[in-house]
């Protein structure tokens, strides 16, 4: 232990400076509820956009779910109704033209996104708990039930993932449910190895021991004492496995995999490549699905790679006095 | 020696799950489509009594002999080499369609991965030596934005804008089709400029990997002291940037270039769906929309046990190239 001063030793003032955020925080309670939550987005904010490129990554991933949230609200008609105005290039009445069986692109972009990013997030979601489920069990116990785990997440690891959920897809009915579920087992090994590794590191440190002297229960060491400590790990390994989630999901219902009559990014690129929309020149109906994808992504990536400089300073872009840059660059 | 054994272990252990997975999938899977298939086959009467029974048995349907018996006699027939037989190419055996398509896949596969790495890992060390000019800090979120494009898309928009819009380059197939396949300058010219399009598609979308891994590599080897001491000898920058940094700081590449050979046999699905390429991943496709589960099972085999050898391949190079590992071991 470093040299903390002992509980009779601490004077107010140590106390103070220790615990002055949850002593202002306890000072917010008087405060009515909407300056809490507003105090509170606040402080939030201000940790995010300490690094630019969480800042702008995180604007870019809000305003997706914001219209994932709201937009279908303001699309009036049947994204999939068909109507006579075929082929229609963007114009004022339909903002990104029309399929080839006249159904508007932008309401189904809209509602697309809806379901897109819904069905990520909670793949996202899964993978990210089986992960955890897996990589801390048996990082803690260590032994044969650790053998048999990493085994299972290693064999996971090297099998092929793409073709593997193509082909685990086309058995089962047609649906995000199934997309959900083949994504969801072909992709949680690589998360569990990270965290498996974190875990063991971790479980014969000193507050795992106090807390198991106490008493605990093994569940309780494990996802109330362990598993807090790992969160940093979990939200950046949640956020790649989100990209990835959202981009496989779109290939495979690009190929044919998931339900057609569901409005999602991926489907409009079936129906797109079934429509030969390519070859007919209807570049409004492939490239707005693909430029939501790519920029939700970079905007995923962004949040990561902003996460991995705080956790990597070599990384960090430092801001040299421009003399030293001139010498940096033309040394050697 | 006993890091490689423990690894050999392990790799035979995973071509067995990979093996049995293929076995249990079709068997397990709800509602049985393999049989809803039959049914369909046989009422439009276009199947002959012995292509049903071979599918039968490929499939397991109406088997009534116990799981296990039919597992062995699958371990058998793979022992032989016998996957079955395609119905959509009815009656070519399943490894004669693998066989012939895998050709092209491996051809167009081992050109741009190494073309890939090649040019990723170069301008990785570019970008990691001018860190914080205006090369890096324009490539970087260029980068950035490229590895979060689906890589369908961003081959379908490269064939739109050259296949069709400008007309340079042909829409599908490996050649010409009205070219006799053979050696002939004709053929492989053809193929060639066949090539190009899905060529330079994988290589933009490969290359970021690359040259971020190497670039953040890079960087941390660049603040290592024996850097530094290079430097204050007066080395020129070349041999410096070469010899001393990138050498040590292209090990984590070297193993994802082993692993990405062995992810050519079934990692350029996309690229041969949207080019419609005649390799191993458009027959994938094929198998899955007609319902040619032989066939489907069979690709899926050769693309596990092609990417289990790399994987192998690439942990005995990292063994080798790398002492550290070998060290930690003989401790």
């Amino acid at each position: 232990m470093t040299n903390l001063p002992t509980n009779d030793a601490m004077t107010t003032q140590d106390i103070e400076n220790r615990f002055s955020p949850s002593v202002a925080d306890a000072l917010l309670f008087n405060q009515p509820l909407s300056v809490r939550v507003f105090v509170a987005l606040g402080r939030i904010w201000q940790q995010l956009t300490k690094s630019k490129k969480v800042a702008i990554g995180c604007s870019i991933v809000l305003i997706f779910v914001l219209v994932a949230i709201f937009g279908p609200f303001f699309i009036h008609q049947d994204p999939n109704l068909m109507t006579a105005n075929a082929d229609a290039a963007p114009s004022a009445a339909h903002l990104l033209g029309t399929t080839t069986t006249g159904q508007d692109i932008f309401s189904q972009l809209i509602v697309g996104t809806r379901s897109s990013i819904f069905w990520g997030l909670v793949t996202g979601v899964a993978v990210t708990f089986v992960s955890i489920v897996v990589g801390l069990i048996g990082g803690y116990f260590g032994g044969m039930i650790d053998e048999i785990l990493s085994l299972v997440t290693n064999v996971f690891l090297v099998l092929p993932a793409l073709p593997l959920a193509i082909v685990l897809a086309s058995y089962f009915p047609r649906g995000p449910v199934t997309v959900s579920l083949v994504i969801t087992l072909t992709s949680w090994a690589w998360g569990a190895r990270v965290l498996r590794a974190q875990t063991m590191s971790m479980r014969s440190r000193e507050f795992v021991a106090a807390a198991r002297s106490c008493g605990e229960s093994t569940f309780r060491l494990i996802f109330f004492e362990i598993f807090p400590n790992e969160i940093s790990i979990v939200a950046a390994n949640f956020v790649s496995t989100t990209l990835y989630v959202i981009l496989a999901s779109a290939s495979l219902e690009f190929l044919g995999l998931g339900n057609a009559n569901i409005v999602t990014w991926g489907s409009m690129f079936y129906w797109a490549q079934t429509a030969n929309a390519l070859f007919s020149g209807l570049w409004w109906w492939f490239v707005p699905p693909g430029l939501c994808i790519a920029l939700l992504g970079a905007g995923l990536s962004l949040i990561n790679f902003g996460i991995d400089e705080i956790a990597d300073p070599r990384l960090r872009r430092e801001k040299l006095p421009a003399r030293w840059k001139k010498r940096l660059r033309f040394s050697s | 020696m006993r890091q490689i054994i423990r690894r050999t272990l392990f790799y035979l252990v995973a071509a067995w799950i990979s093996v049995t997975l293929n076995f249990l999938i079709p068997r397990l899977a709800p509602g049985n489509p393999a049989e809803a298939m039959m049914i369909h086959l046989q009422q439009r009467g276009s199947v002959s009594p012995a292509m049903m029974q071979a599918l039968q048995a490929a499939l397991g349907v109406n088997n009534t002999q116990p799981l296990w018996i039919q597992y062995f006699q699958y371990l058998n027939n793979l022992l032989h080499g016998a996957l079955g037989i395609s119905y959509t190419n009815y009656p070519t055996p399943v490894t004669a369609i693998i066989a012939q398509n895998i050709q092209w896949t491996l051809m167009l596969g081992l050109v741009t991965v190494v073309l890939g790495f090649i040019l990723g890992c170069l301008l990785g060390i570019v970008m990691a030596w001018m860190r914080n000019s205006a090369v890096d800090t324009i490539l970087s979120p260029a980068v950035t934005f490229l590895s979060a494009i689906p890589y369908f898309w961003l081959a379908l928009i490269i064939l739109y804008v050259f296949g069709f819009t400008l007309g340079w380059f042909p829409f599908a197939d490996g050649y010409d089709t009205t070219l006799d396949p053979g050696w002939s300058a004709a053929f492989i010219g053809s193929a060639i400029y066949h090539a190009i399009l899905p060529a330079i598609t994988i290589i933009i979308s490969s290359i970021a990997g690359w040259m971020l891994v190497m670039r953040n590599s890079m960087i941390t080897t660049l603040s290592e002291d024996y850097i530094l001491m290079a430097q204050a000898k007066g080395l020129p920058r070349r041999r410096v940037m070469f010899a001393y940094a990138a050498r040590n700081a292209i090990l984590p590449n070297i193993s994802g270039f082993a692993l990405a050979i062995g992810s050519i046999v079934g990692g350029q699905l996309l690229t041969e769906i949207v080019f419609s390429y005649p390799g191993i991943g458009f027959s994938l496709l094929e198998a899955v929309r007609g319902q040619d589960y032989a066939l489907m099972q069979g690709i899926f085999l050769v693309i596990t046990l092609a990417v289990l050898g790399a994987n192998f391949l690439a942990d005995l190079c990292y063994v080798l190239l790398d002492p550290r590992v070998r060290l930690e071991r003989g401790v």
